[in-house]
């Protein structure tokens, strides 16, 4: 670079690039003050503000995440706990209530059975004494019949004395028998 | 690189001397003519202007940005979107990668504000060598970078100092472990490289990088115009090379614009950072 650096400085005119004019170093004083004010009391402190907020916010959410997700593994073992426990309760309400029905079945079982016993016991009781009365009513009726009869017969045959007293023996006595 | 320039002006000198056509740019490039406020110290030229417009569009961009950071934190809406995102990453360049890698997170911030403002006085000055209209860099006079350096230098003076009181010159000037009688050796060497040396090469590596950038720029583009429109026969062929040359070199300065800005933040922060250690 040098030749053409030194072949430009030899034609050129006296100026020399290593002093500076006075208002060369008077803007580049305003300038680089003005930018400097600028960087140090403006963007600087801003960006830095902002850097750091958002360090701490990532930091905060991270740790909201981590209680939330603490949360909700306690929330699940809860869930899953009170699975278990319903789970537990059904099974012994089932349980319960399938001995419950089978203690029934048996009693309602025992109960037919007893009332079925009463209710035969009634009957037989019911026959025995509906055939005394048909027996006791019969014997009246086959009384009555045979005092009838006797009558008619006394009536007929009044002349007869002898017969007819026979007759009426022998009628009793074929009743008698026909009755046992 | 350097032979390709010496051949360039080897064939430009005798066109240039033998035709009328062909003006080789001088140093005078860096002092335009006067448009305002003539022969008083506020005198502005192209350049002064260039670099209030610079500062102007600074100012606006991080105005935007230092906007959208605070309605970030004050509305909690701390996702950033594409726009406050750039504004972060360049920012965090120069926070982290240069002030909190040299410093610590601490002292990187103490020095945050002067380190930021040189970077993007510097990056926004050197890039105007390459913007179309602009073309000349702010920082190819000598003003801004000597008002820089002397920031730097006041800077890290003043950094040693606070720390290590006025001990701060006895160890730059007579370090440790050296036996006596090389101190009349030592010390002249270490006073001219650290008071003297450091400010001026951070002021000229700059300048003269912005000069040399913007002269090679010139004298590609001029000799491209020449060859094309006032040259005869073969000699126009000649334009596609220059031209060739000259994109390159454009390309090139983008590259050096954010190099320069890169090379004297980070030379800054590590001068303090030797200013602040215990032993030099």
């Amino acid at each position: 670079m040098t030749p053409v650096i030194h072949e430009i400085m030899r034609t050129s005119a006296a100026a020399n690039p290593l002093v500076p004019a006075t208002a060369d170093l008077v803007w580049s004083a305003v300038v680089f003050a003005i930018l400097l004010v600028f960087f140090w009391f403006k963007v600087l402190p801003n960006f830095k503000k902002n850097i750091d907020a958002r360090t701490e916010a990532i930091e905060g959410r991270l740790a909201l995440a981590e209680k939330a997700q603490a949360e909700a593994a306690a929330k699940t073992a809860n869930i899953e706990a009170d699975q278990a426990a319903s789970r537990q309760e059904r099974a012994e309400i089932i349980n319960a209530a399938r001995a419950e029905a089978a203690q029934v079945s048996v009693e309602i079982t025992e109960a037919a059975r007893l009332n079925a016993e009463r209710m035969i016991e009634t009957a037989k009781k019911q026959i025995e004494a509906d055939t005394q009365s048909a027996v006791i009513a019969l014997r009246a009726e086959v009384g009555s019949l045979a005092l009838e009869l006797a009558s008619s017969v006394v009536k007929n045959n009044l002349k007869e004395d002898k017969s007819a007293s026979a007759i009426v023996d022998g009628f009793l006595a074929d009743l008698e028998k026909e009755g046992k | 690189m350097l032979s390709t320039l010496t051949l360039l002006s080897a064939v430009l000198k005798p066109v240039a001397e033998g035709e009328g056509g062909f003006e080789a740019p001088t140093i005078n490039e860096f002092y335009p003519e006067v448009v305002a406020f003539g022969g008083t110290p506020l005198e502005l030229n192209r350049i002064m202007l260039i670099r209030l417009l610079v500062t102007g569009l600074l100012i606006l961009v991080f105005w935007l940005w230092s906007n959208r950071f605070r309605k970030s934190t004050q509305t909690g809406q701390f996702v950033p979107g594409r726009f406050q995102m750039f504004g972060e990453m360049s920012l965090n360049f120069v926070r982290k990668s240069i002030a909190h890698e040299q410093l610590g997170e601490k002292d990187g911030d103490r020095f945050l504000p002067l380190l930021t403002t040189i970077f993007f006085i510097v990056l926004g000055m050197n890039i105007t060598g390459i913007i179309p209209g602009l073309n000349i860099a702010g920082t190819s006079v000598i003003g801004l970078p000597l008002i820089l350096a002397l920031a730097a230098y006041v800077t890290f003076i003043y950094a040693g100092v606070r720390k290590h009181g006025l001990r701060f010159f006895k160890n730059a000037l007579f370090p440790a472990g050296v036996p006596a009688p090389f101190y009349i050796l030592v010390t002249p060497i270490e006073f001219l490289s650290t008071f003297i040396l450091r400010p001026v090469t951070l002021a000229l590596r700059l300048m003269m990088n912005m000069i040399a950038g913007h002269l090679l720029l010139v004298l590609c583009f001029s000799a491209t115009q020449y060859f094309f429109f006032n040259s005869e026969g073969i000699f126009k062929t000649f334009g596609v090379g220059t031209f060739t040359f000259g994109f390159v070199f454009t390309l090139f300065e983008m590259l050096v614009a954010f190099l320069q800005a890169y090379v004297f933040t980070l030379l800054t922060t590590v001068y303090i950072q030797l200013s602040l250690a215990d032993e030099h």
